[in-house]
């Protein structure tokens, strides 16, 4: 089987160690990997801050990057969120204001084809034990795009509870937002770091070593304050846990 | 809608007050877990929740799009049921109709049910301004008005006091409006309901004009609703002389047996109870039984003009539950006042900014006032999609585009103050769409990656002012594979 890694522009330029991740993983599961260079963002920053037009160019982008595969795998729910949630519904806009049908077209050959990592192993792949090692306590905060928008519902915890040597502990309020969102980071910083501050505290309430989640700009949001705090604990991506194993630990 | 809270600061800045807060955020934070936990255990108890929250979505959506039709229908049926129909446009066309109604009466004072109509179009200042006194009897209310101060949220307008700050403005204020609270009142919730009830008591007694709102209005019979927990509501809608009842014009629903749908979501979803304790529902005027006379007062007041926004309109499906409120974590922070309207939380950063325009600069930032988390979508009992009207409205704010005004169809040019936001959404749009820009881009940043200072200027600052900033990788990921992988292993 082969399948397109859609990497997300913030992981190719803040946390190539994620996308990384994902190839070995994938690998290892006996998963070829194309990484089409013409992708790039998806549009979703420009999109949630109002930009719409802005958005379609990104969007005409993506869909042709991955014309070609049956499989697209992204290592972000937020990401996958907004081709298969939103391009259906900016490619209706842009038919309703008399541009055509051809972003709807492109919406709807694309949309299908995109998974999230954890719907891709879990449902495609069939495997819940994909051989990791990585002997630390962890609590797993799933970020709203994945949980709400995707649905991903228990697969990122099952994925970890058959890592070997871990330790999953349950994070309290795990389904509340850390606060992240998009710009709302900079436009609302104050409610934004009062968020993130209460997610912090409640997973270090849980005497968990790392904060594992599956996307990293609400990582980034949250690493960010546990630095700040000099906190011991780190922000981590679910990706990196799940292709560490005992010969190739977490570089 | 009111200019009550017009020339408020934009949310960022009002939140910025609430979140430093310490007492505000305890006692909002106990409130709406307590209120949201109990909701999940009510809502979880019935298996066509899901079927429910559909068919409520459906009628409402139905009743909006013949909404000419509906109102005309209800218009009748109140009018054969021996009431008077008024229609407003407005607010100040709706306070004027009721204070010529109230004056008519040779009356100075009403009590008033509790309503978020009346507060939207800010009826009790309008009344006072005519010499009118009006009466909240709704507790909450009560401990706002007493306390001069405003609601806070939707179904608990007092939300943000604890019993420690009601029992200091029942002692001091009280007095000053009718019954004294008793000197040694302490802050127990018996002693204070009872302390509201005596101070109450007075004023149903003595009243003659009473003030409601409506949870529903029925077409086909021209039935008026309303739910409540307390029964100071129902005091105020059986013994008073003269009802004047304004509602918002997206009140209405076709039948009767629609009724069924919403009296089992609504108390679910707002007090997590099975069944409210209180249903009060009034058909015109009836001989020797209750009010001899009976006002309605139909209020557009922006309404219209969302009914004409094809993505917007769904606010109105909106039953006032504040179920969205509770589970929101910006709601959380931010408390009701940093709204700057009598709808707070995630469905008043929809509604006000299509009520009132986008045009000041707090409607203006109530769009940005979510992080998209989904989960007031979630709870809510007729399924306003939240999040999209959020965009929607984003774009409305950043990029401008078609909105109707006053029934006319105008183009809104993108507000003031994004200006160097949406230079910098092109530019990072042509270099996003330039990947070998972008490439070329990554590389100039992991070069000067060990220059990044730990605290930025201009917009940057908002991070960093809280958060490290990510560690830029010594090479993209695009660079990698090209080394590692672009030629066959």
């Amino acid at each position: 089987m082969r399948a397109a890694l859609f990497v997300t522009c913030v992981n190719d330029a803040l946390y190539p160690r994620t996308g990384i991740a994902v190839v070995r993983l994938l690998e290892r599961l006996g998963v070829g990997v194309d990484f089409p260079a013409a992708q790039s963002c998806c549009g979703q920053p420009q999109y949630n801050t109002g930009y719409r037009y802005e958005t379609e160019p990104l969007m005409r982008r993506t869909a042709r990057a991955f014309a070609k595969h049956a499989y697209v795998v992204t290592p972000s729910g937020s990401c996958a969120a907004m081709i298969r949630e939103h391009y259906p519904r900016i490619g209706r806009k842009a038919a309703a204001e008399g541009r055509g049908s051809e972003l709807a077209d492109a919406a709807a050959a694309l949309a299908p084809r995109v998974y999230e990592l954890t719907e891709f192993l879990v449902d495609v792949l069939g495997v819940t034990d994909v051989g990791a090692y990585f002997p630390h306590t962890v609590t797993y905060h799933p970020s709203c795009h994945g949980l709400r928008g995707l649905g991903l519902g228990d697969r990122p915890r099952r994925l970890l509870a058959e890592v070997k040597g871990l330790d999953l502990v349950e994070l309290p309020g795990a389904e509340e937002c850390c606060g992240f969102g998009g710009t709302f980071a900079v436009k609302n910083p104050d409610v934004s770091t009062a968020m993130g501050t209460d997610k912090i505290t409640a997973a270090a309430g849980t005497g968990a070593q790392v904060l594992c989640g599956a996307d990293n700009s609400c990582l980034a949001h949250l690493d960010g304050l546990l630095r700040r705090a000099d906190s011991p604990m780190r922000a981590l991506h679910l990706a990196e846990i799940l292709a560490a194993t005992e010969g190739e630990p977490l570089p | 809608m009111s200019g009550t809270y017009l020339g408020m600061p934009p949310f960022p800045a009002a939140a910025r007050e609430a979140v430093r807060d310490e007492v505000l955020r305890g006692n909002l934070r106990r409130a709406t877990h307590t209120i949201r936990d109990k909701r999940a255990r009510a809502v979880a108890e019935l298996a066509d929740w899901d079927r429910l929250r559909a068919a409520g979505k459906a009628v409402k959506d139905h009743t909006l799009r013949h909404l000419d039709h509906y109102l005309l229908q209800l218009e009748e049926a109140v009018t054969a049921a021996g009431g008077t129909v008024h229609w407003a446009a407005d607010a100040d066309e709706a306070n004027r109709i009721v204070t010529e109604l109230v004056r008519a009466t040779g009356e100075r004072e009403v009590v008033k049910v509790k309503s978020m109509a009346t507060q939207e179009i800010g009826l009790n200042e309008a009344l006072e301004a005519a010499g009118i006194a009006a009466y909240e009897t709704d507790l909450a209310e009560l401990i706002v008005q007493l306390g001069h101060d405003r609601p806070s949220h939707i179904l608990v307008p007092a939300i943000h006091r604890n019993r420690a700050e009601i029992r200091d403005i029942f002692r001091a204020e009280m007095g000053d409006w009718g019954r004294p609270a008793p000197a040694s009142l302490g802050d127990d919730p018996r002693e204070l309901a009872e302390a509201a009830r005596l101070h109450l008591r007075e004023k149903f007694l003595r009243a003659k004009v009473a003030v409601s709102g409506a949870n529903f209005m029925v077409a086909e019979t021209g039935t008026m609703v309303v739910l409540e927990s307390e029964g100071n509501g129902r005091m105020c809608l059986t013994l008073p002389e003269t009802l004047i009842s304004v509602v918002g014009i997206e009140k209405v629903v076709p039948t009767f047996r629609d009724l069924e749908i919403f009296l089992q979501t609504l108390p679910r979803s707002s007090t997590a109870e099975r069944m409210n304790p209180y249903t009060t529902m009034w058909t015109g005027v009836t001989d020797g039984d209750g009010p001899a006379a009976f006002h309605l007062v139909l209020l557009d007041n922006g309404r219209t003009d969302t009914l004409a926004d094809e993505t917007g309109r769904q606010a109105l499906r909106c039953i006032r539950c504040s179920a969205c409120l509770n589970v929101c974590p910006v709601y959380e922070r931010a408390g009701g006042h940093a709204y700057g309207s009598v709808y707070p939380g995630p469905i008043g950063a929809i509604l006000s900014p299509q009520l009132r325009g986008t045009g000041s600069e707090i409607d203006a930032s109530l769009p940005y006032a979510s992080t998209l988390c989904g989960a007031c979508y979630e709870v809510c009992p007729v399924a306003i999609d939240i999040p999209e009207v959020l965009v929607h409205l984003r774009e409305r704010v950043a990029q401008g585009g078609p909105v109707t005004r006053d029934g006319i169809r105008v183009t809104l040019r993108p507000a003031d103050g994004h200006t160097a936001e949406r230079a910098a959404m092109r530019a990072a749009r042509l270099l996003l769409d330039h990947p070998g820009a972008l490439r070329a881009g990554e590389r100039l940043l992991a070069r000067a990656r060990r220059l990044a200072p730990r605290r930025l200027p201009g917009a940057g600052r908002a991070w960093t002012d809280s958060r490290e900033l990510p560690t830029v990788a010594a090479q993209s990921f695009r660079d990698w594979w090209a080394r590692e992988r672009s030629t066959p292993r």
